[in-house]
């Protein structure tokens, strides 16, 4: 008998003596174990499973920093340099949003994370009708260059290990406007790392800040990516977004799922063209979530990676596979935090950290506790940001690379997602791919039905909430709220007015008739956005020369 | 004459979450009543229109932007203006408890923060419009 079969024999002999012994005398908590996104828990693991499942260390894992890239992107992990701290800030208007900037900067943020109010993300300029009561709410507002020129203001571009634009529907206009901007500071763009979300697909399934029908938003986010390939090689031009699919009720495999079938409509389309997919993979970034479901989020990162490398080699036929890293971005999960007992949060958070780490993120945004309540207060800003230094510095997981590779529990799970993910991503390659699946409902039906079972999950008491519906306090410590400035609006109408009379307005109108003729055209739009800002067009009228070419997205009544 | 609880459930304005908007949606369909989900981007005017048109018993908005300040009083102006001051209006989303305790001064009857059971909501909807129809006024 070999040592497998020897093994799956002291399984059985543990399971019929210790295990029935310790049965007889008390019940599990559960009938059966689950992740939060269903696959089935043993109650132990060990090599059996990994053989039953055909894992091979050197097919499967590797080294970090090689093909397929389980165990992470760098060959040196966090030895050389610790991930990206961040966080998501940006409120009220530029003047704000720049002070805020200094302050994080100054205390050791290394990176910056741009967040636009709704009517900027939706591209509307302030004085719109829509923006009425949104000014400045979810995060700065961005009328026009000028603001930039205010939220940068003593901040060199290539100061920030990075920046980061979370612009989807108005992608195109932002990259315009750093561009100008880094002409206008002098500094040369390849000394800055400029990232943009540019992930338009997932606002119809999730997010919701679309402007125009798929198809020309994906004309307009695939015109970014290619002009970046050419001209800003260091930059990033897409990240591939799964949290806001999450965040909006998905399974952890749907969430690596659908956000790939997204990816492949860009990148289809790119490499359609005739691009160099080598040099295109390595620039994108994919962000993603970090739950409370400790292991199975680990192992989802590990999953992602592996799917991404082996996925794309295949389809995009790439012979040097060191150019199927990305970077991974980590967010944590938003909708596990509580508004009851909103300290708890800063609990959830330092778990969330410690597994998107672990998971090898190459930057890391926290939550802040009182995200419940509304967009964080500086002390609970510093907080989020001193969670990350003490993990970086005082925990020492950092100082081996991919620590928890090797767990038996952990490569069944990250096998077990992988495959989850590859079925999904199948199943909506038979719909057509990502368009086809959002034109279908398909995406949205499955997210919905994911989030009623998990609420309902919530309410039958299957699945605890510390302080939520278990450990409840009846009273309620009052916490510090912030909140944004009420003269966000009426200032920004100020400075769109002053913008509007003192501007060569000629000359604005003259750019915006040449981008109503281009958009008309199969031809990159970046170089006349570029004169457009510069020329300070605002945000929301080059918007509406595309609303005119394009139309406007109109959600399918459910 | 039995007829079934109608609620219209919107979201005002450019947020785009709408998680929790399609749970309560589904919750009150479960729970036997009428709804009508309006989907994203809706103006007062358009939520109103729309509640009128459908003749509903209720209207439950969603915002998680922080412009809960500006949409419910448009909202229930709109509702008073139009002769329709005896549809009812929740709210629920991200709007800090003291916002809330103000917009329930204004007629919103409840504002239901995260973490709300379903069952809760659909309770306390059900007992309000049952308690208005019997009403005289």
């Amino acid at each position: 008998m070999n040592s497998g079969e020897r093994l799956k024999d002291m399984h059985s002999n543990w399971m019929e003596g210790p295990v029935r012994e310790a049965l007889a005398k008390k019940n599990e908590r559960k009938p059966e174990f689950r992740t939060d996104s269903g696959l089935k828990i043993d109650r132990v693991y060990t090599p059996v499973q990994l053989d039953e499942m055909g894992f091979d260390y050197q097919r499967d894992l590797g080294f970090p920093g090689q093909f397929p890239f389980t165990r992470g992107k760098d060959p040196l992990g966090y030895r050389a340099n610790f991930w990206i701290f961040q966080q998501y800030a940006g409120f009220g208007d530029a003047r704000e949003t720049n002070r805020r900037y200094r302050f994080l900067l100054d205390r050791g943020q290394t990176g910056i994370s741009i967040a636009l109010d709704l009517p900027t993300q939706i591209g509307l300029d302030s004085d719109h009708p829509m923006a009425d009561g949104e000014v400045g709410k979810t995060g700065v507002a961005i009328d026009s260059l000028e603001d930039l020129e205010i939220i940068f203001d003593g901040i060199p571009l290539n100061k920030p290990r990075q920046i980061s634009l979370v612009a989807n529907a108005v992608s195109l206009v932002g990259l315009a406007m750093f561009i100008a901007l880094a002409k206008k500071q002098k500094i040369p763009t390849d000394e800055m790392v400029l990232r943009i979300q540019n992930d338009i697909l997932k606002e119809f399934i999730a997010r919701g800040t679309y402007i125009y029908p798929p198809g020309p938003s994906v004309r307009l986010a695939t015109d970014l990516i290619t002009f970046c390939v050419e001209h800003h090689p260091n930059w990033r031009p897409l990240t591939v977004c799964g949290y806001h699919i999450r965040e909006s009720g998905a399974t952890a495999t749907q969430e690596i799922a659908f956000s790939m079938a997204n990816a492949l409509e860009y990148l289809d389309r790119v490499y359609q063209k005739g691009f160099d997919m080598q040099k295109v993979l390595p620039r994108l970034s994919a962000f993603m979530s970090v739950g409370m479901n400790f292991f199975e989020e680990v192992s989802k990162f590990r999953a992602l990676r592996r799917l991404w490398a082996r996925l794309f080699k295949e389809r995009y036929r790439i012979d040097d596979v060191s150019t199927l890293n990305f970077d991974l971005v980590n967010f944590t999960a938003g909708s596990s935090l509580s508004a009851q007992q909103p300290m708890n949060n800063i609990v959830r958070v330092t778990i969330e950290s410690l597994a998107g780490v672990l998971g090898g993120c190459q930057s890391l945004f926290p939550c802040s506790m009182d995200e419940a309540y509304c967009t964080p207060t500086e002390n609970s800003v510093k907080l989020a940001l001193r969670t990350q230094q003490i993990i970086a510095h005082e925990t020492g997981i950092a100082d081996t690379i991919d620590p928890l590779g090797g767990s038996y529990y952990v490569e069944a799970l990250t096998s077990a997602l992988e495959k989850e993910a590859k079925t999904y991503l199948d199943k909506i390659e038979k719909i057509g791919g990502a368009i086809s699946a959002i034109d279908s409902n398909y995406f949205q039906q499955e997210i919905e039905d994911a989030s009623y079972k998990s609420q309902k999950a919530v309410e039958n008491r299957e699945k605890l909430i510390v302080g939520v519906n278990e450990f409840v306090d009846q009273e309620e410590l009052p916490i510090e709220i912030f909140r944004p400035p009420k003269d966000a609006a009426d200032r920004q109408k100020r400075k769109l007015k002053e913008l509007r009379r003192t501007r060569d307005d000629g000359k604005v109108q003259g750019i915006l008739k040449e981008v109503e003729r281009l958009a008309q055209t199969e031809e990159n739009l970046a170089p006349i956005l570029v004169e457009a800002v510069t020329s300070y067009a605002t945000l929301g009228e080059i918007s509406d020369v595309f609303r005119r070419v394009f139309g406007e997205y109109r959600e399918a009544n459910i | 004459m039995k007829r079934k609880f109608r609620v219209l459930i919107a979201k005002p304005g450019l947020d785009g979450h709408d998680r929790g908007a399609k749970i309560v949606a589904r919750a009150l369909r479960d729970a036997e009543m009428e709804v009508i989900y309006t989907g994203r981007r809706q103006t007062s005017e358009q939520i109103v229109n729309a509640a009128i048109q459908e003749d509903v018993d209720a209207i439950g908005v969603s915002i998680l932007s922080g412009a809960h300040e500006t949409l419910f009083p448009n909202i229930l102006d709109l509702l008073k203006n139009r002769g329709a001051k005896d549809i009812l209006v929740f709210g629920g989303g991200i709007i800090p408890k003291e916002d809330a305790e103000n917009l329930k001064h204004m007629g919103i009857v409840e504002i239901f923060g995260p973490g709300t059971p379903t069952r809760d909501i659909v309770e306390r909807i059900k007992s309000e419009i049952f308690q208005k129809r019997r009403s005289p006024y």
